[in-house]
């Protein structure tokens, strides 16, 4: 397929390259920032990058709504993370005054 | 270029512009309000793909929930008062080299596997009423776990997060 017509036609691998980039910048904050909550935005990227990805092949190769049903589960996943997530995080700055991941090396003080 | 390719296009700047200045900006409350972005162009990714209901749900948890989530997070953590709201960085180089190769395989592998692409997309229709009656049905088993999961993940929330806890 030619380039020109390609980029003038969103298809399957237009969601796939754009959760790919995605899924990159996720792992990206995930390993270089040293703020525990800049890796739990590490991880929503993830996660919306994973959702498109069902979704995109939903909509594209199988054409059932399975794809769809994992992504509400996955939404539902990611709610009750963040919700337990932040809550250790708030506990660990109580506790340690410091979310650095860097210098957290005990599990208590 | 129809309209598909430029909403398409416009909503791919947002997610993948968001995403960027997420994890690029050395301001932790910039990158939080950027999250906004991302979350919100992958609803209208969502909607081009014919995933109504997915797009509400994505807004109404990610923009409407967790984002509020993620902020509280970080006014309650970084020292506002103190210009200390940077958050540094380690090792950016070899990370970076990590991710490209691991960006590159991904694309390679998106671009060059024949997928199993339906020779004729099935019609628009509103997906809301067969995701209700999947949920009672085919999912039924994983819908009831889903809510036990969401009730111990609130009642944890609130046990861990609470002040003066004698352990």
């Amino acid at each position: 397929m030619q380039l020109g017509e390609w980029f003038q036609n969103p298809g399957l691998t237009h969601f796939l390259i754009i959760s790919a980039v995605l899924f990159s910048f996720g792992v990206f904050a995930i390993i270089t920032r040293r703020n525990a909550i800049m890796v739990l935005m590490g991880i929503e990227l993830i996660l919306n990058a994973a959702n498109i990805n069902f979704v995109a092949f939903s909509r594209y190769s199988t054409g059932t709504l399975d794809g769809q049903m994992i992504a509400v589960f996955v939404i539902i996943l990611a709610a009750a993370e963040a919700a337990i997530a932040l809550a250790i995080i708030l506990n660990i700055f109580r506790n340690f005054n410091t979310v650095d991941v860097d210098e957290l090396t005990q599990l208590r003080d | 270029m129809d309209w598909y390719s430029i909403v398409f296009y416009t909503f791919a700047v947002i997610t993948l512009g968001g995403a960027g200045i997420v994890v690029f900006s050395r301001n932790i409350v910039y990158s939080a309000f950027s999250l906004l972005f991302t979350f919100f162009g992958v609803a209208g990714l969502y909607v081009l793909l014919m995933a109504d209901f997915l797009a509400v749900t994505q807004l109404l948890i990610y923009v409407g929930a967790i984002l509020v989530l993620v902020l509280f997070g970080v006014m309650l953590t970084t020292n506002v008062i103190d210009v200390r709201l940077r958050s540094g960085t380690i090792h950016v180089l070899p990370a970076m080299i990590l991710v490209a190769a691991l960006g590159a395989a991904l694309l390679h592998v998106f671009w060059y596997t024949n997928w199993n692409i339906l020779p004729e997309l099935p019609m628009v229709k509103e997906t809301a009423p067969e995701i209700g009656g999947l949920f009672l049905g085919t999912y039924v088993l994983p819908f009831e776990v889903a809510s036990v999961i969401l009730l111990v993940a609130l009642i944890g929330a609130a046990m861990i997060a609470r002040r003066g806890r004698k352990v």
